[in-house]
């Protein structure tokens, strides 16, 4: 009985241990507070992308015909799902309107669900897109066009339009949040920067200067940038060894039968 | 137990120690120098005699325009380098050629004194013609030093009277001088003719067009403008790519523009050591009509030619931008005997698929824009898992299986030594 003790006590210790480490990899996009108010404003290139964070909702006036783009964070382990609604004016021809994501690299992203384009018909007032990304690797071959943790962008535009339409006012309205996919999706490997734009040229950081900075791309997840060291496979795995453990003591009981002889010295 | 408690213990602190220690890397980047000039902000208004029309919140277009920009005026934040433009505003005449000409700079860029402005804006009067074109041209060089964002907020309430100057490529030309200016256009009660011309010069220049129907609409617009001008924004760096890769400018890592025209090849150099990734983006811009089916490839190639590895896009409709990307990890060298590890020259090169109708120009070429960034290179996977380490309950049923099945095993060879022990 003392084994069996002994290794449920280290079952105990281990799922203590797992139990904090994991509540800390996986940040819930709601932590920020559902109704927190993004930015006001979009870029216009990728150059000038506004940042958003994710589960903050970004709205922007702009005009049909604009290239509105936002950049935002994505972790390794995250399924980012970005929604944008466009409020169009009352009187317009077809109009369709499309959302795409592009990663770090400028490289675009494919959807795996969600209507990224769509045809909003004469006098409808508003048009709801919708993508949802494959899930952040920490690693991919470079020949590979997988989703990596860094930044990511989304542009907005009209597809088509008819020229009376060009420049009418329209409002639109973005918002970013992410599944927790967790250790299913933990690779091998990891990248020695996230996919920022510019990391390698930032400006050192100088501590006197408070004056905002000319950077490509600043922000960070909550949590700032997973090592990639954590995943709940470390949990499973070691229960796994805990339970093999635990059976074998069972299956040697079974064919050892009820301990050993009293008249047998220890040893033997 | 009580003795085991201990090492319990310290094996949860020392697991949180080490956890709470790689969850929190490096903070934030806070501030840090730009090293920018002031922002500059060029408002050019149109004055031309079909400014008078009353037709914005039943007040004239002229009226409308002059409040705004009050209100502009008023809101516009300290580090902006404003001044006004005007094209029309003086020349009533029917002399085609004199009345192209007329346009006057009414307050110079530089820092903004409200009250001198304000008086300017208020003795204009509408006057006289259109000439969109030149007024473009002079703004840019009323804009021209310094290197921080430049940006030209046009409002107009009629195309441009001074064909065949089409203000369309003269704004492609001041964007290919390369000074990184914007264009924004407003269009004061426009007709379909004049949004096609607006937002023909605002897309030559990555400038947003807005079509204006009432008076807070321009103040909102205005105002917003100006304060996008005075946001911080990285300046590329401009450079000139080569038609092949011996011939390549070397590139550090940084933001770059050049110009592509239809059917080149653009090829540019990195010098990569062992262990570092390169990683590279390529935006192209379709600042003029071109075809609705387009695409772009960028290829790192070695000095021999042996392509390493290629980003490609493709796309369709109506488009600012066609961009791509690629990265290339050059692995650490297996035996470092050489000393100093000579660094690797990479190719990069880039062409596009951008194919125009007959009849727009094809000159200056296309902008495109170079993001290079030579960081360490990655961590590779040896195993697709994470550490080798598995998941899932087969991964619990097979080793609760094996586990059982060792413990038979060795139960039952304890109890085969136990009874060869007995009959000894």
């Amino acid at each position: 009985m003392r084994a069996v003790r002994i290794l449920s006590a280290a079952l105990l210790t281990l799922g203590l241990a797992a139990a904090p480490a994991a509540a800390d990899s996986s940040p819930s996009p709601e932590a920020s507070g559902d109704n927190a108010a993004g930015p006001t404003r979009a870029g216009t290139s990728f150059r000038t992308a506004t940042e958003v964070e994710q589960g903050q909702t970004a709205t922007a006036r702009a005009s049909t015909g604009d290239y509105l783009y936002w950049s935002f964070p994505a972790d390794a382990g995250q399924r980012p799902t970005v929604r944008a609604t466009v409020k169009l004016p009352e009187s317009h021809a077809a109009e369709t309107w499309q959302v795409d994501v592009y990663d770090g690299l400028r490289r675009r992203q494919a959807c795996q669900y969600g209507a990224q384009t769509r045809t909003a018909g004469a006098g409808t007032t508003s048009v709801e897109l919708a993508c949802v990304l494959r899930t952040v690797r920490a690693w991919s071959e470079p020949w590979a066009n997988d989703p990596l943790p860094g930044t990511y962008y989304v542009r907005l535009t009209a597809l088509t339009l008819s020229a009376d339409d060009l420049g009418q006012p329209v409002e639109t309205e973005l918002r970013v949040e992410s599944k927790e996919i967790g250790g299913a999706a933990a690779v091998d490997g990891s990248l020695s920067e996230p996919l920022v734009p510019g990391i390698a040229s930032r400006p050192e950081e100088d501590a006197d200067d408070d004056s905002p900075s000319a950077v490509l791309a600043d922000l960070e997840p909550e949590d700032g940038w997973t090592s990639g060291w954590w995943s709940d496979r470390w949990v499973w795995t070691a229960a796994g060894g805990a339970l093999a453990a635990l059976a074998g003591v069972f299956g040697y009981r079974l064919t050892r039968g009820p301990g050993r002889p009293r008249h047998v010295p220890p040893g033997a | 137990m009580i003795r085991r408690t201990r090492p319990v213990a310290g094996a949860i602190a020392l697991l949180a120690a080490l956890t709470a220690g790689i969850a929190f890397p490096a903070g934030a980047a806070a501030g840090e120098p730009t090293g920018q000039d002031a922002p500059k902000v060029d408002l050019v208004l149109d004055v031309s005699g079909s400014m008078r029309a009353r037709d914005i919140d039943g007040q004239s277009r002229m009226a409308a325009a002059k409040q705004a920009f009050n209100e502009v005026l008023d809101a516009t934040p300290e580090e902006v380098q404003l001044g006004i433009r005007t094209l029309g505003a003086d020349y009533a005449g029917d002399d085609r050629k004199e009345g192209c000409k007329d346009t006057a700079q009414l307050y110079p860029v530089g820092p903004l004194d409200r009250t001198e402005a304000k008086t300017a804006v208020a003795t204009l009067v509408p006057t006289g013609w259109t000439p969109i074109g030149p007024a473009l041209l002079r703004a840019a060089d009323d804009l021209d030093g310094g290197d921080g964002s430049k940006r030209i907020v046009l409002i107009s309430d009629g195309e441009d009277t001074c064909a065949p100057l089409d203000p369309c490529e003269v704004a492609r030309e001041i964007a290919a001088k390369g000074i990184g200016l914007t264009i924004d256009t407003l269009g004061l009660v426009p007709n379909a003719k004049l949004s096609r011309q607006l937002s023909c010069i605002a897309e030559a220049t990555g400038g947003t067009y807005t079509s204006i129907e009432h008076q807070d609409e321009l103040t909102d617009r205005v105002n917003e403008l100006v304060d996008r001008a005075a946001e911080p924004v990285v300046t590329p760096v401009a450079t000139e790519g080569a038609g092949s890769c011996d011939k390549a400018p070397v590139l550090q890592s940084g933001l770059y523009t050049d110009r592509e025209e239809f059917g080149q090849q653009r090829w540019y150099r990195v010098e990569l050591l062992a262990g570092q990734e390169l990683r590279a983006s390529v935006s192209v811009a379709a600042d003029r009509a071109v075809r609705p089916d387009y695409g772009v490839l960028m290829r790192a190639v070695t000095v021999h030619g042996r392509e390493i590895v290629r980003g490609e896009a493709t796309g369709n409709g109506r488009t600012d931008v066609v961009s791509t990307g690629l990265r290339y990890p050059k692995p650490e060298l297996e035996d470092d005997d050489s000393g100093k590890p000579a660094a690797e020259t990479v190719c990069i090169g880039v062409t596009t698929s951008f194919s125009a109708d007959a009849g727009v120009k094809t000159t200056p070429g296309l902008p495109l824009e170079l993001t290079v960034d030579v960081v360490d290179g990655p961590d590779n996977a040896s195993d697709v898992a994470s550490f080798g380490l598995g998941r899932g309950w087969w991964l619990l049923g097979a080793l609760v299986v094996t586990g059982f099945l060792a413990g038979l095993v060795w139960g039952w060879l304890s109890r085969w030594r136990v009874a060869v022990w007995r009959t000894n």
